[in-house]
C-alpha cells in the first residue's frame, strides 16, 4: 500500500505554535483527541507559554492530574479562573487558570436563567440532581457551556479549552447537539402536556396514543419518578430557550475564524486513527484545525546507529564478556570491573535527572544489593540493547505518523518529545511548550 | 470465584485489550465465556479483528489450549475448546427489550420509539442508559439454559472508566432511590444484588504512571467505599528494566573509557576522544538515563499498588501493539498467572 511508503509523500507542514499563540486574530484554542493521550498537559502548557510570550490568556482545564492542579494552584473547585502564580509576566502577559466543576456549571445555568424560586424548584428535583451531577454526556455540555461564559466575560484575549477524557473525542462536538435535538423532540410536549398536541380531529388518535404512553411510562418508573421528571421539565421550560440559543451560540464561536483545533494524540496506531476521524469530522463541521500535535515522541541522540547494528554489537561484547568470566576463577569475577571507581557513587550531576530521582544526600547504592558491579562490557551492552530498543520505538513511531500524513497531508505537525518522568509542574509545562516550539528540522540529530 | 468480572481503570491503559485476554483466558476447557462492551465503540471488533458486532451475541473466537496448545489441538485431543462469544450492547435495543420484557409493548414500544421517548431515555437520561446496560450485563450473567446450567460460566465486561464506574455500577441504586416502586425498582435492585455479591469482581487495568496509579487507587477507594467487590490490579504494557541507576552512576563516574573501549571493540569506532565510539557514549547514556530515571518511577508506582493489598498480574507491552496473536498471547500470561 502506498500509505506505507513515505517516500511518496512530502513531510507533513510544520505547525508553527509560537505564531499561532503570538497571533491576536487566535482567540480560542481547544484541545481534543482520545483518552491519555495529553489534552490537559498540552493545554496547560500552551498556557505557560502563551502567557510568558505576552497573552492574558486563561486555561480552562477538565479533571487535570492532582500534583499539577496543585502546581497551578487551581486545586480548589470554586468555577472561576485564578491567576497562575510563577509565571513569567515580563513581556506584560497574564496566565489565569481554572479547573471546569460540572455540577456548578450546569446550577450556574439554572440560576441565571430562572427566578429564585423556579431556580429553587429545579436545583430540588431530584431527577435534576442525578442529571447534573454527571452521567455521560454533561460534562461535554458543560466544559462548551463554560468556554461560552469565559468569551463572554471579555477579560482574556485567548482562551484555551481543554476536552474531556471522554468515550470518543467527537462527544465534545455532540453533546450540545444532541441536547438541542431533545430540546426540539416530541416527547417533552408528550411528558409536560398530553392535551395540547392532539388539538385538531386529525390528532385525536395519536392523542389517545399518547395517554396510553404515559400510563405506562407511569407504571414503568413508577409514577413519582414520572412526576418527577414532569416537574422537573416543566421548570425547566423556560430555560430551555436560552440553553438552545447559547448552545448554538457556542457552536459558531468554534467555528468562527479565531478558534484553533488542535488534535492531540500519541504516536501510536489507534489514537492516529482516531485523530484521522477527528480531522475528517472538524472538516465536516467547519471548524478551523489549525494542526495534529503528537505527543510524547521519542527521539535519539544516535540515531545514525541502527538497532540490527547496536544489537549484534551487544551481542558480540555478551559472548565475549562470557569467556572473559568463564576463564576467571569464581570470586575474582568482580575484578573485572577493573576501570570502575571502587568508591563509586557520589551525586550526580545534571539538575533535570537528580532531582527527580535522589532523595537528599544519602549514598545512593551502587548496584541492587547482592548484584555485583557491572563490568565495562556489560555496562556497554546494556547501553546498546537499550538503544536498539530506542531505535525500535522511533521507526514504529514514524511509521504510524507517515502514515497520518499520507492520509492527511495537509494537516501541519508539532511534536512534543516524551519526557522521562510526568509532567506535574510549571517548569515541566515551559518544557512541554519549547519541545512544542521546536522548529522540527532543526531538533534532527546533526550527523 | 467470581463469574461478572467488570474491568475499568483509567482512559487509554488497555481496558478493553485485558478485557478480551481475560475472556480467552476464563475460557478454559470447554467453557464459555462472554465478553460484552457497553460504550458503543466497537472496541471488541477492533481487537478480534473482525467486522462491527451487531446486538446479539455471538461467538467471536475460540480459546487457546492448556500450555500453549493450540485450539485445534485441543479439539483433536478430545477436550472441547472454550469458546469466546461477544456481545455489543445497545442502550436503545436494551430499552425495547425491557420494554418488550415486562409489558409486551409490540407496537407501543415501536410508538415510544418515533416519539423520540427512547432517545430521551438513554441519551437525557443517561442514568437509564447505564441502568439498562448493566441490567443486560447482569442477566447474561444469571441466565440458565434448559437443564438449569448457566449458559456462561463467565461475563466479562469492558466497562467505562475509572472516573466513572462507580456511578455507572451503581446507578441501580440511585434508580431504587428515584422510583421507590414498580418494575423498575425491582429490577434495579435485582442488579444491585448480583453487583453487590461476591459473584462480581471489579479489576481496574492501570499502567506504572503516576496518573493511571493515582486513579487506580481513588478508584478502588470509591468502589469500597459503595460496596462494590474489588477484584484485582492488572498492570499493563510493563517494560523489562535493562540497567538501574546504580549502574548509571558508575557509568558516569568512572567508566567512560572503559565503555568507549567496549564499543570500540564492538566494532563501532574509535575509542579516541573524538572516535566514533567515544562521541556515542554521551547519547548512550543520556537515553540510559532517562531509561533508569522512568524504572526508578515506575518501580515506586508498583510500590504504591503493591500496598493496595490486591492480587496483581503484569501483562508486558507487546513491542508491535496487540493483534490478533498478541491477544493471546496476553490471555496465556493471564491464564499463567491466574486465577484472577
Ligand atoms: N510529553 C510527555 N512526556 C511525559 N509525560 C507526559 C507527556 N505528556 C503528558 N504526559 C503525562 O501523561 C499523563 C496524561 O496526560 P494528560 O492528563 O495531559 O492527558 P489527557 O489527554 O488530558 O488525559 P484524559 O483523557 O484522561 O483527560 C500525565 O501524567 C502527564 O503528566
Ligand atoms: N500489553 C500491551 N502491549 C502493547 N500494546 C497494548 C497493550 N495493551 C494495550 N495496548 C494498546 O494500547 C492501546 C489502548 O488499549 P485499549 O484500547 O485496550 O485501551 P482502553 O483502556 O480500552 O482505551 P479507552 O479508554 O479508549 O477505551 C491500543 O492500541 C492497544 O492495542
Ligand atoms: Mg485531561
Ligand atoms: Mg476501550
Amino acid at each position: 500500500m502506498t500509505a506505507d511508503d513515505p517516500t511518496l509523500d512530502a513531510p507533513a507542514p510544520w505547525l508553527e505554535v509560537d505564531a499561532l499563540l503570538d497571533d491576536p486574530g487566535t482567540r480560542i484554542v481547544v484541545c481534543c483527541g482520545s483518552g491519555g493521550v495529553g489534552k490537559t498537559t498540552t493545554a496547560a502548557a500552551l498556557g505557560v507559554r502563551a502567557a510568558e510570550r505576552g497573552r492574558r490568556a486563561v486555561v480552562l482545564t477538565i479533571d487535570p492530574a492532582r500534583r499539577l492542579a496543585q502546581s497551578m494552584g487551581i486545586s480548589e473547585l470554586d468555577n472561576v479562573p485564578r491567576q497562575v502564580k510563577g509565571v513569567d509576566g515580563a513581556s506584560g502577559g497574564e496566565l489565569h487558570a481554572m479547573m471546569l466543576d460540572m455540577k456548578r456549571t450546569f446550577d450556574e445555568i439554572v440560576e441565571g436563567h430562572a427566578d429564585a424560586a423556579r431556580a429553587r424548584a429545579i436545583l430540588e428535583n431530584p431527577f435534576y440532581q442525578s442529571l447534573s451531577a454527571g452521567f455521560a454526556g454533561t460534562q461535554e455540555y458543560m466544559a462548551m457551556e463554560k468556554l461560552g461564559q469565559l468569551r463572554a466575560r471579555d477579560e482574556w484575549d485567548l482562551i484555551i479549552v481543554d476536552t474531556p477524557p471522554s468515550r470518543s473525542a467527537l462527544d465534545f462536538l455532540d453533546a450540545p447537539k444532541r441536547l438541542g435535538s431533545f430540546l426540539d423532540g416530541k416527547f417533552i410536549r408528550v411528558l409536560m402536556a398530553p392535551a395540547k398536541v392532539g388539538g385538531r380531529a386529525g390528532m385525536k388518535f395519536l392523542n389517545a396514543g399518547m395517554s396510553m404512553m404515559t400510563g405506562t411510562l407511569s407504571k414503568l418508573m413508577g409514577g413519582q419518578l414520572l412526576r418527577d421528571v414532569q416537574t422537573f421539565v416543566a421548570a425547566m421550560d423556560t430555560m430551555f430557550g436560552g440553553f438552545r440559543t447559547r448552545a448554538d451560540a457556542t457552536y459558531r464561536l468554534l467555528q468562527a475564524p479565531g478558534t484553533a483545533f488542535l488534535v492531540v494524540a500519541a504516536p501510536e496506531r489507534d489514537a492516529l486513527r482516531e485523530a484521522a476521524y477527528f480531522v475528517e469530522r472538524l472538516a465536516a463541521e467547519r471548524m478551523p484545525l489549525a494542526g495534529l500535535v503528537l505527543n510524547r515522541v521519542h527521539g535519539s541522540g544516535a540515531a545514525k546507529l541502527s538497532a540490527e547494528r547496536a544489537l549484534a554489537a551487544a551481542e558480540a561484547l555478551t559472548d565475549c564478556a562470557e569467556e572473559e568470566a568463564a576463564d576467571i576463577p569464581l570470586g575474582a569475577a568482580a575484578g573485572a570491573a577493573e576501570n570502575l571507581e571502587p568508591d563509586g557513587i557520589v551525586d550526580h550531576d545534571g539538575g533535570k535527572a537528580a532531582s527527580g530521582t535522589a532523595d537528599g544526600p544519602s549514598p545512593a547504592p551502587a548496584a541492587p544489593a547482592g548484584h555485583p558491579p557491572v563490568s565495562a562490557e556489560q555496562l556497554a551492552a546494556g547501553l546498546l540493547r537499550l538503544h536498539a530498543e530506542r531505535m525500535q520505538v522511533l521507526a514504529r513511531e514514524r511509521r504510524t505518523r507517515d502514515r497520518f500524513t499520507a492520509l492527511h497531508p495537509e494537516v501541519p505537525v508539532a511534536e512534543i518529545a516524551a519526557l522521562p518522568g510526568d509532567v506535574h509542574d510549571l517548569d515541566g509545562l515551559r518544557l512541554i511548550g519549547a519541545r512544542l516550539a521546536l522548529d522540527p528540522t532543526h531538533t534532527d540529530a546533526p550527523d | 470465584m467470581s463469574r461478572l468480572h467488570v474491568v475499568s481503570g483509567k482512559g487509554g491503559t488497555g481496558k478493553t485489550t485485558v478485557a478480551a485476554a481475560l475472556a480467552l483466558a476464563l475460557a478454559t476447557e470447554g467453557r464459555r465465556t462472554l465478553l460484552v462492551e457497553v460504550e458503543g465503540r466497537q472496541g471488541i471488533a477492533q481487537v478480534f479483528e473482525t467486522e462491527a458486532l451487531p446486538y446479539e451475541e455471538r461467538k467471536i473466537a475460540v480459546a487457546p489450549g492448556p500450555d500453549g496448545a493450540s485450539a485445534g489441538d485441543a479439539a483433536r485431543g478430545g477436550r472441547r475448546p472454550g469458546e469466546v462469544h461477544a456481545l455489543a450492547i445497545d442502550a436503545e435495543r436494551a430499552l425495547l427489550d425491557y420494554l418488550q420484557m415486562f409489558y409486551k409493548l409490540g407496537s407501543a414500544g415501536r410508538a415510544l420509539k418515533k416519539l423520540g421517548a427512547i432517545d430521551f431515555a438513554t441519551t437525557i437520561a443517561p442514568g437509564l442508559r447505564d441502568v439498562l446496560l448493566t441490567g443486560k450485563a447482569c442477566e447474561a450473567v444469571r441466565r440458565k439454559d434448559k437443564q438449569g446450567r448457566y449458559v456462561y460460566d463467565a461475563v466479562v465486561m469492558d466497562a467505562p472508566p475509572t472516573g466513572r464506574i462507580t456511578r455507572f455500577l451503581n446507578v441501580n441504586d440511585e434508580v431504587a432511590g428515584l422510583a421507590k416502586m414498580g418494575p423498575i425498582h425491582n429490577q434495579a435492585q435485582a442488579v444491585m444484588r448480583v453487583l453487590k455479591s461476591p459473584e462480581t469482581a471489579v479489576h481496574m487495568v492501570t499502567l506504572l504512571e503516576e496518573m493511571p496509579v493515582q486513579e487506580t487507587a481513588d478508584g478502588i477507594a470509591e468502589l469500597r467505599a459503595a460496596g462494590l467487590p474489588v477484584g484485582g490490579v492488572v498492570i499493563n504494557m510493563t517494560r523489562p528494566a535493562v540497567l538501574g541507576t546504580g549502574d548509571l552512576d558508575i557509568a558516569a563516574r568512572g567508566a567512560r573509557a572503559g565503555v568507549a573501549k567496549a564499543l570500540s571493540q564492538a566494532g563501532l569506532g574509535g575509542a579516541r576522544r573524538g572516535g566514533l565510539a567515544e562521541r556515542l557514549i554521551d547519547p548512550l547514556l543520556e537515553q540510559a538515563r532517562e531509561h533508569a530515571e522512568r524504572v526508578d518511577l515506575e518501580r515506586a508506582e508498583h510500590a504504591e499498588l503493591t500496598a493496595l493489598g490486591l492480587p496483581t498480574y503484569e501483562l508486558e507491552l507487546l513491542p508491535e501493539g496487540v493483534d490478533l496473536a498478541g491477544l493471546y498471547r496476553l490471555a496465556r500470561e493471564l491464564r499463567r498467572q491466574g486465577p484472577i
